[in-house]
């Protein structure tokens, strides 16, 4: 392998014209290269942005036009895959979904982003974290439908007001802005952790579903909802504006009161 | 030791254990709290403000006070309430902060043990107090 860390050239050549309007951002990310970095470090970019700009676009303008080597997950860059969480000034957000006109500082004054990955999962390169450990407590609450006896002739009907029941919990993406915004999951990797909980929330309240008692035993546990200190990190980071914090007391209730 | 992709769907954590501990520590520290709202802040208003507040504490009054099996029962549920409320409030900061299990283990153990102790030298002054232990 050839790579140079001292100019790393973009990916897409020269860079494009400044369109009109632009202004100049200070891009400061927390960069690691597994390959050549003992500890993570800040790297700083000076590029031109406009203010109807979004976070991810200017790390497309680095990766493309400045530094190739910048590593980043995204996908549909439209707040609808989840794959672009990071912590963005500070607090979680999809890059694909932050706007630079929110972030750009009041008169004159220089803007600097600072842009690290989300905490609490290891890091693989810069931006990119791993996700297993997410993904597992996500599997471990089984969310998926678990119903027993025979399977009915017809479509298994549910009403409205139960269908509204866990709505909000269905929206989830699974991008882990909560997980990663939880002080308890920070120093304690065992704790299922926010998005875990949400999708166990929505099958436990599912009227079709028959293994809330399942789900719940496993929250009930040690690692499980009573762990949650409802400091609403993760309600705040919810791109999808889920009610995280509630959804975890609603399943506390459920157990504390033995009634779904 | 197995590779973590041999089996990558394979659930890592230990089975649920099906014990209502956490659940119980939860409701407790709730339910004391507020107990502990009423206890403490009547104990405060009694001893700082009302008759001329910490001027008019002394041997005699603590042990007038003690006299009184209510007042007895109120410093007594106080002590175990405030002891246990706040051992298990630590219980779950070390918890979350200790990285290792032998850390935590001793953690966890040193306060059990300064639980134990004072709960215990606590109770055992409110009951064999002796107000003529000047004579």
């Amino acid at each position: 392998m050839t790579a140079t860390t001292e100019t790393a050239a973009g990916s897409r050549g020269a860079q494009p014209p400044v369109p009109d309007g632009a202004v100049t951002v200070t891009v400061k990310i927390r960069r690691f290269n597994p390959e050549f970095d003992d500890e993570p470090r800040w790297d700083s970019f000076d590029i031109p942005a406009l203010p109807s700009d979004r976070v991810l676009n200017l790390l497309h303008y680095i990766k493309w036009y400045v530094d190739g080597t910048l590593t980043f997950r995204r996908s549909c860059a439209h707040g609808i895959c989840g794959s672009d969480a990071m912590r963005i000034n500070g607090v979680n957000r999809l890059a694909c979904k932050v706007l630079l006109k929110d972030l750009l500082q009041k008169g004159d004054k220089q803007t600097t982003i600072t842009i690290e990955p989300i905490k609490g999962l290891p890091v693989n390169k810069d931006l990119l974290v791993d996700m297993e450990p997410f993904f597992e407590a996500f599997r471990a609450v089984k969310p998926y439908l678990v119903t027993y006896g025979n399977e009915p002739t017809r479509e298994r009907i549910q009403s409205v007001a139960d269908r509204e029941r866990f709505d909000d919990t269905t929206k989830c993406i699974l991008c882990a802005c909560c997980t990663t915004s939880c002080p308890v999951y920070w120093t304690e990797g065992s704790y299922f952790g926010p998005a875990a909980i949400v999708n166990a929330h929505r099958f436990i309240f599912d009227s079709r579903d028959e293994g809330a008692e399942e789900r719940l035993d496993i929250l009930n546990d040690v690692d499980g909802v009573w762990r949650c200190r409802t400091t609403f990190n993760c309600t705040d980071a919810c791109p999808r504006g889920i009610q995280v914090t509630k959804a975890i007391q609603e399943v506390k209730r459920a157990l504390l009161f033995k009634r779904v | 030791m197995s590779l973590a992709l041999d089996k990558p769907r394979q659930p890592r954590r230990p089975a649920a254990r099906r014990s209502n501990g956490e659940l119980y520590s939860w409701l407790f520290m709730r339910l004391s709290g507020l107990l502990l709202v009423i206890l403490v802040l009547g104990h405060l208003f009694i001893m700082n403000i009302l008759d001329g507040g910490i001027h008019r504490i002394n041997f005699g009054f603590v042990a007038g006070r003690w006299a009184s099996p209510f007042w007895q029962f109120w410093d007594l549920a106080m002590l175990w309430l405030a002891q246990i409320h706040g051992g298990n409030g630590v219980r779950t900061i070390i918890n979350d902060y200790a990285r290792k299990d032998t850390t935590r283990f001793w953690l966890k153990m040193l306060l059990y043990v300064s639980m134990v102790l004072i709960v215990s030298l606590g109770t055992f002054v409110i009951f064999t107090f002796d107000p003529n232990i000047s004579n």
